[in-house]
This record gives C-alpha cells, structure tokens and sequence, in this order.
C-alpha cells in the first residue's frame, strides 16, 4: 500500500488528502516516485477531456521508468519526465510565470516535493488552500537545522546528522509552510554528548 | 453595543446630492480631532435617532482611507425599504449632531494580490470608491467593471472613468451593454483577487461564474449587507436576562433585543460577520434564517440564530442571551 496515513500531531504537521478532478481552465500536475500512482488514480475519475489541457511533471527518483509510459500514456498536452526536483523547478516556475487564473494545481508524492512545488505555486499567487496534495511513496522528511539552518533532505531516523553542521537534530512535527520544511532541534542541547541511539521513523 | 465598534460622535459637514436616488454625507468629529483610519472596503455603521426608533444602519465608507478630516458615506434611497435611507435622504443635514461607528472591514483588499479585478453593480460602487483611492496612493493594480442602470444614475462614474481611464470600464443597461464576464474571467493572471459588490443577483453570478473556471473561493470576495427583512411579530424569551420581548412586524430581533435594554454583540447589522450569533435554548416553531453566515447543518440544527437578520415563526424560542 503506497498511500499514506498521516497520524495527527501539531496543527503545523501538514495532512493530505486524495486528489480530486477539479473544475479549470489548465491542470498543472507535478509529482515524485510513487506519486505517479496519485496521478493515474487521478485519471480514472477525470472527466474525459481533463488531459488535453494537462502539463504532467513527474521526478522519477528511484522509480526509474516504472510509471512513465503510463503516464505519458494519459495524453497530457505536455509532459516531462525528469531525474530531480531541482531539474524541473525552471520548468515549474516558467509554466506558473505564464499561467492564468483558473489553473488547478495538484501535488502527489513526498511531503519535499509537495512543501517546494506548493511554496511555487503560492509564490506566483494560488491560495495555499487552492492547492491539492496527496502524499504517496517515501515519508522521509525534508528538515531544516534550526541553529545552521541548513536543509537535509530524505531524513529518515530521529535523531539525525545534520548535514552542514554535523549538531545531532530531533525531528519535530513543526513544518515550516515557508521553508517546506520540518524543524530539526539539537537533541543534547541541554546535556552536551548525550545523543540518544537513531531510530529509524520514515523510510 | 457591539464588541470593539466605539462610537464616534459626528457632525455632518455637508450633505450633496449625487443624483436622482444618490446623497453623499460627509461627517467631521464635533470634538475636532482626526477620525480614526480605515481601509478601503471598511463600513461604519450609522446611528439615527428616528422618532423614538434608533436605527443602526451599517454603510460602505467612500472617501480616502488616507483623508483623516472626515468620512463620507453615500446613501441610495430606497422607497420600499425600512425606512433608513429615507431618513438620511430626509432628516439629516448639514450641522446635525449624529453618532458613527469606529470603521469595521469584512472587505478589505488582499494585498498579496497582483491584481484586483473589481466588479460593481449599482450602490455597490462605495467600498470600491476607497479601495480604489487606497491602491491608487500604493500604485496598485487594478481594474474597475462597474455596471449602471443609466448614465444619468452611473453614480461617480465620470469621475471614476476621467481619474482613471484605462482602469475604469462602465456598462449601462439601458444601452444594453453587459459585463461578459466569462471573457473578462478568462486570462486574467494568476494571483488576480475579484471582489463584487452589487445587488444579490450579481454577487451570486459572479461567484458562480468564477468557481466553474476554476478560482479559487480564496481569491473571490463579496460584499453583501441584508436588510433584515420583515415578517410576522414574533415573541421571545432571552433566558439569561430572564426578559420577554417582543420582535414587531418592521423590527429585526437584534434591535429588539436592543430595545429591551440587553447588551448583545453585533459588527455589520448585515448577515455576513457571525459577530452576533446566538445559541437557542429551546423553541416550537420554524426558523427564517436570512443570513449568510451560519452553514445549511447549523441552521437546519435549530441550536444557533443569527439575530441581526433572521426570524422565527412559532409558539416559543428561547434564547441564551
């Protein structure tokens, strides 16, 4: 099972929920790895038409190939397939520059690249409401070191190094709208060199 | 009263008939001091001392948010209403000592915007007057469509149309022009906010036309103030000032309450701010929920009433007031 329950936590903690077809002008569909599967379940209750004025980004990741025939097979009228989040974000934000109002957005796959591609779209003017996100694949988290305040990415174990400091972080529900990203804390602030044993919590 | 409305008293400075239906007044503190600031979109509600009726009707404010010296507000009068605006029209003039409201906004501009689009019908061009002044002072983007009956009842459109000629588009009805509002929706950029303010009809056309192209509720904005319609007399029982009044035929229940001498919250007189909410008790009988405010579940619940507009029909309603 690829999809994704989110246990309730803070009111910052994002939640997801399953994309719908939504009545517009332009669909703009960007997803990561497993995410794919968001967009072909997606397609199956579309109106007949809804990929004719489609522009399907998929970042394969470790996926590979696994989805893209299928869905270069939904007749989008433009897709791109492509290896990273960061290769597609020119991409994205040329296609958000030249956009309209009543353009749907949808989002599906890793909370990394939902929180990026959702700070894109709010940047060029959708209400943060107005987007569609639905989690699939991977829950390792995006985190930001409070005290550097350098990102590492695809974290999966709490506590964690981080990646530019190297201070050992607890991984906090508090998620950051603006970063697109969770809160990383330094676990022995308090008692220098009492660093708990890592567990793995995403994966 | 009503939570954070303190009441400012005025003069009226000067009142100017705009046309046939429309009158502008204009009021200046009586103490000499600067009136409070506002933002385009912001109302102020308006005390009259009718007869032995105080009337408390809430207008948009149309002058410079940035203008200080005084607050003008424009009233088109309405034969078969209540009775408010034919006593502005009427009884209020110039030098008279009156009683406004600290400005309220349930319509302000979202100043993420990077573009308003505007849509006025009628009356409904007030708040926009403001806003447009506010976005004018900041270099703001926006557009004004703005449909009148007839030129001679286009009220400030020449003014709005020589300030602003590229801006300002208006539709007269008698020569059959309309705004063609899928096309107007149609292509504008992304992170335009609409705001409509205009008779029921066309806030609800807009609002509709806009969610089937796909805008999100976010970027859509209405203004609406209800007039609390009339009904049959109805009884009530305000439990916790263990009082029983009487809501007459041309009264709203809020100012029933207020007759009665109870202290019940209230903001835009109008349906649409929730300030007044009220739980019910217990009741035999129906609800006439007017407002916009409570969801179809809660009005259907029997458990909340929104006093400023609606009514009730029945035997007994208690309320937690």
């Amino acid at each position: 099972m690829i999809e994704t329950t989110i246990t309730p936590s803070i009111a910052s903690r994002p939640v997801y929920s399953r994309l719908e077809p939504r009545p517009g002008k332009a669909h703009l569909l960007v997803a990561d790895a497993e995410g794919a599967e968001a967009i072909l379940a997606l397609a199956e209750v579309a109106p007949s038409g809804f990929f004719d004025h489609a522009h399907v980004i998929h970042i394969r990741k470790a996926t590979a190939s696994t989805y893209t025939e299928r869905l270069r097979g939904l007749k989008p009228a433009q897709f791109y397939s492509g290896p990273t989040y960061e290769a597609a974000v020119p991409r994205l934000r040329r296609t958000l520059l030249g956009a309209h109002m009543g353009l749907q957005v949808y989002l599906a796959g890793t909370e990394s690249l939902m929180g990026q591609a959702m700070q894109e779209a709010a940047q060029a003017g959708i209400p943060y409401g107005a987007i569609q996100a639905e989690h699939r694949g991977s829950t390792a988290r995006r985190m930001q070191c409070v005290h550097c305040k350098g990102i590492t990415e695809d974290v999966t174990t709490d506590p964690f190094v981080c990646s530019h400091c190297g201070l050992h972080l607890f991984v906090r529900d508090h998620y950051s709208r603006r970063l697109a990203a969770f809160q990383g804390v330094r676990v022995d602030a308090e008692d220098p060199g009492n660093i708990p044993e890592p567990v793995e919590r995403f994966r | 009263m009503s939570a954070g409305t303190e009441k400012i008293d005025v003069t009226v400075a000067d009142v100017t008939p705009v046309n046939e239906l429309v009158t502008r007044f204009r009021f200046v503190r009586s103490d000499g001091g600067p009136m409070p600031t506002f933002s385009g979109g912001a109302h102020t509600v308006v005390e009259m001392q009718d007869g032995g009726r105080t009337r408390l009707n809430p207008y948009s404010l149309m002058s410079d948010p940035a203008d200080r010296s005084g607050f003008s507000i424009s009233v088109r009068r309405d034969d078969a209403g209540r009775g408010g605006s034919l006593y502005m029209h009427t009884k209020v003039h110039q030098g008279m000592k009156m009683v406004v409201s600290n400005p309220v906004n349930l319509f302000s501009l979202d100043l993420r915007a990077r573009k308003h689009l505007m849509i006025a019908g009628g009356i409904g061009i007030t708040p926009f007057m403001a806003q447009i002044k506010q976005l004018t002072a900041m270099n703001g983007n926006f557009e004004l469509h703005y449909a009148v009956r007839t030129a001679a009842l286009a009220t400030y459109a020449d003014e709005l149309h020589a300030t602003h000629p590229t801006r300002v588009h208006i539709y007269h009805d008698d020569r059959g022009e309309a705004i063609k509002l899928e096309r107007l929706l149609d292509g504008q950029p992304l992170g335009t906010h609409l705001y409509v303010c205009g008779p029921k009809g066309m806030i609800a056309w807009v609002r509709k036309t806009a969610e089937e192209l796909g805008w999100p509720r976010e970027a859509v904005h209405h203004e609406e103030f209800l007039a609390p319609a009339s009904g049959k007399p109805f009884e009530v029982k305000l439990a916790l000032s263990n009082k029983v009044i009487k809501v007459g035929e041309h009264q709203s229940l809020l100012e029933a309450i207020e007759e009665a001498g109870v202290d019940a919250p209230y903001l835009c007189r109008g349906g649409a701010c929730g300030q007044c909410e009220t739980d019910v008790i217990g009741y035999d009988g129906k609800f006439l929920h007017n407002d916009h405010w409570l969801t179809d579940d809660q009005k259907s619940s029997g458990k909340k009433i929104m006093p400023c507009v609606s009514r009730f029909e029945g035997k007994t309603l208690v309320l937690d007031r």
